[in-house]
This record gives structure tokens, C-alpha cells and sequence, in this order.
């Protein structure tokens, strides 16, 4: 699972990936897993996100991580350019980020984008990708590499389906014949703010990097 | 001239992208609306604030052949010609950003110096590049123009909405403008690199361009770093 393409930095912090499309929860999965990893590991987040640096000042209301753990990339209106064609931006504010911190992960959150974008190998060594069931709950059945390739599918917001009429059942279904084999997690961040399945997930990630 | 070609590329990764050029402060305050004030904007900067990337980048070509060049004082002087601190940060994040791809496509000891600066001025990346690359001085100044047409002209498409094709058209004009000042810059930086002294290098500036990108960096509501 974990891929080892990084040009730079090749030992030292473990670097997700959060992708998805907008409005699925990439943040509210940032600040779970920044609540839950921060007492026992050293931790940074580089953000994607467009306007005002909301996804930062998000992080930092909620008190989640101190300011200067937290880097804001702006990608000229294209957020899939910066974590996948031309990543040396997001690599230059994860390298400041080790220089200054030491952490032992680094969580970059892409803008919010379109079912095709993807991280590069180059800038993490995993990704997550986050959907939500408020989507539609064929999502999952038309892939995209997102959804297809991603190390971990987060299915997010399952207890909107009775009001939107998603069936979880076919997301599930879906899910596990385009992915091949890849986990998917279904979740309500709202409902279980530990994020507990996915924090299991990035923990075994980390176990697997140190070794 | 296909390596030239590569690093005239939009698809090369060097943090291009993320950078208007001043194009956004500019849209942002209602100076710049359509493809002509687009067309109008690019005369301008190519032949004032242009003047000191291109130059750079042809001296910086002519210096990564030549012994020694102590990159300090030349890179001091590119910044000194840049007034407003937001745009020497955008200057050497881009630096930074083009260093670390041209470094893995065209290593060697011109390279190797320049990663060894604390920080290093886009335009002087671009010329020891361009040198790498096999271009010529004339070349690498027209290289650092081209950057300054199309990274303006992408912001613009995608800020304004402004119809693609009529702006490839912009920057085919503005390219026509910026041959002379490329054969000019070339002549410059010769100059400048035989004297072995960088204050040598144009000090033409755009006052308006260095004020926005001040406020640009104070704003919150920004797509572009710059």
C-alpha cells in the first residue's frame, strides 16, 4: 500500500493525501485525525483550499493544530495542478514544515476537486480519498481514479441516506468491485468525530513506514 | 532545442501555476477586464519590469559556464531590483519550485551552486537552466519572458473567463514585442557578466505592479500566490 516514489525526503515523516470532491468532509477528516494523533505523534497539515485560507482558519478555531503547524497552498484556480501535475509547491511547504517540526506525518488536504484528482506519488506516500453519500449514491459505481485508486475510500455522511435517498448497500457493493481489493470505509464524521476506522487505517500506515 | 522547448513548457513542474504575475491584484481592484487590457498590460511589463528577468536569465546562461560566478552577489542584485518583498518571496518560490525539477532533469556543478544558496531568484534558475538545457543567452532572456506572457495570460483565462484563443493571440503579440527586448537583454547581460559586475543590470521597473503585489499578499480572498 504504501508507495515510496518521493523524490525528496525519502526517510523521515509519513505524507497522506486527502482528496474529494467539495463539501465531503476532506477538513472535518483533517481535524479528526489531527484530534486524535496529536498526544501521541508530531504533526503538520499543508491545506489546498481557495479563498481567505478557510480550511486553515478552520483547523486553527477548532483549535486541532498551533498556527505554525499548518501551511495554506494557493493553486492558482487548480487544485488537481498542485497535488498531481506540478507538485513542487505543496513539496515546498511539507519540506518547511519537516525542517521546522520534525513530524511524524504530514496530512495534505487537496481543494476540493472532481472525481479524477488524484495525488501523485511524488508528494505522499498514500491517499484518501473522501466522498459523501449526499452525492448520489452512484458515485462510487461511475469510479474515476479517485475513486478507484485511491488507498483508502472514505464514504462520508451516512446518516444523510434515508433523507436523500442513498442506498449504502449498493455504495458498499460498488465500491469494493471498482477498487479491486482496496478498503473503503463507510462513516458518519458528524455522528463518530473520532473517526475511528480511519485513524486505525493511518495508524497502520505509520507502523508500516517505520519499519 | 527540445530540452528549450521543455522549459518554455507550461507542463514542466516549476510552481508556475500558482502565480498571475500581478494579474489578479490587477482584476481583483477592476484595472484589467478584457483581452485588450490584457494586451496592453503585457506591453508594458515587457518593456519595463520584463527587462530585469530577461536580462538575469541571459547573464545567468553566460555565468554557468564561467568559473566561479559567486552566485551571492548576483542573485542580491536581481533583488534589489524587485521593490516589493511579495515579489522577491514569488520570485524565489518559483526559483526554489524550478530548482528542484531542473536539478533531477539537467544535473550539474552550475546546478549544485545554485542549490547551495540559501534562496535563489527565478530568472537566474531559468538561464543556468536554459545553459543545461543547450540554449543560448538570447534564448534563456526570451525564456523569462515567455513565463511573464503566459503565466499573465493563463491568470487572466482563468479569472476572467476571457475567451482562450483571442488571448493566445495576446501573447503571440506580446512575443512578437519581447523579441527585441530579449536580443537586447542578451547584449545587456554580456556586458554585465564580462565587467564581472552585477549592479550592471537594468533597473526598469513597473511601480503600479510592485504596489498591488503588496496588497495582493495582505488580501485574503487570493487564488494566486502572486
Amino acid at each position: 500500500m504504501l508507495r515510496d516514489d518521493l523524490i525528496t525526503s525519502p526517510v523521515g515523516a509519513l505524507r497522506v493525501g486527502i482528496g474529494g470532491p467539495v463539501g465531503g468532509g476532506k477538513t472535518a477528516l483533517v481535524a479528526a485525525l489531527c484530534r486524535a494523533l496529536r498526544d501521541e505523534l508530531s504533526l503538520a497539515v499543508v491545506t489546498n483550499d481557495i479563498y481567505t485560507e478557510e480550511d486553515a482558519e478552520f483547523l486553527r478555531r477548532h483549535g486541532v493544530l498551533p498556527d505554525e503547524r499548518i501551511r495554506a497552498v494557493r493553486t492558482g484556480c487548480c487544485p488537481h495542478t498542485a497535488i498531481r501535475d506540478d507538485i513542487t509547491a505543496n513539496l515546498g511547504a511539507v519540506e518547511e514544515l519537516v525542517a521546522l517540526h520534525d513530524p511524524d506525518l504530514v496530512l495534505v488536504e487537496s481543494g476540493g476537486d472532481n472525481l479524477t484528482a488524484t495525488f501523485s506519488y511524488g508528494l505522499v506516500h498514500a491517499q484518501i480519498f473522501v466522498l459523501d453519500v449526499a452525492g448520489g449514491d452512484k458515485v462510487p459505481r461511475k469510479g474515476g481514479p479517485g475513486v478507484t485508486r485511491a488507498d483508502l475510500l472514505v464514504i462520508n455522511k451516512i446518516d444523510l441516506a434515508p433523507l436523500v435517498g442513498a442506498d449504502l448497500e449498493v455504495m458498499a457493493r460498488d465500491a469494493e468491485r471498482v477498487r479491486e481489493g482496496r478498503p473503503t470505509v463507510l462513516v458518519s464524521l458528524r455522528e463518530q468525530p473520532d473517526a475511528a476506522p480511519i485513524v486505525e487505517w493511518v495508524a497502520g500506515l505509520l507502523a508500516a513506514h517505520r519499519t | 532545442m527540445l530540452g528549450l522547448m521543455l522549459l518554455a513548457d507550461s507542463r514542466l513542474p516549476s510552481g508556475g501555476h500558482g502565480h498571475s504575475g500581478g494579474v489578479e491584484a490587477l482584476v481583483d481592484r477592476g484595472l484589467l477586464r478584457t483581452t485588450d487590457d490584457l494586451a496592453l498590460f503585457l506591453a508594458g511589463r515587457v518593456r519595463t519590469g520584463g527587462q530585469v528577468p530577461a536580462v538575469a536569465a541571459a547573464a545567468a546562461c553566460v555565468l554557468a559556464v564561467t568559473p566561479d560566478p559567486r552566485w551571492g552577489r548576483w542573485d542580491g542584485a536581481v533583488g534589489a531590483r524587485m521593490p516589493s518583498a511579495a515579489q522577491r518571496a514569488a520570485s524565489c518560490a518559483q526559483g526554489a519550485a524550478l530548482l528542484r525539477t531542473v536539478a533531477l532533469a539537467w544535473p550539474g556543478p552550475a546546478i549544485d551552486a545554485l542549490r547551495a544558496l540559501p534562496r535563489v531568484h527565478h530568472p537566474l534558475v531559468l538561464g543556468v537552466a536554459a545553459a543545461a538545457a543547450g540554449a543560448t543567452p538570447q534564448q534563456a532572456a526570451g525564456l523569462a519572458l515567455h513565463h511573464l506572457v503566459g503565466g499573465a495570460c493563463t491568470a487572466a483565462v482563468r479569472l476572467l473567463g476571457l475567451d482562450p484563443l483571442r488571448v493566445a493571440a495576446v501573447a503571440a503579440a506580446a512575443g512578437r514585442d519581447a523579441e527585441p527586448v530579449a536580443a537586447q537583454a542578451a547584449i545587456a547581460a554580456a556586458t554585465a557578466v564580462a565587467a564581472d559586475d552585477p549592479t550592471l543590470l537594468p533597473t526598469s521597473g513597473s511601480p503600479l505592479t510592485d504596489v498591488l503585489a503588496e496588497l495582493h499578499r495582505r488580501s485574503e480572498a487570493t487564488l494566486f500566490a502572486s
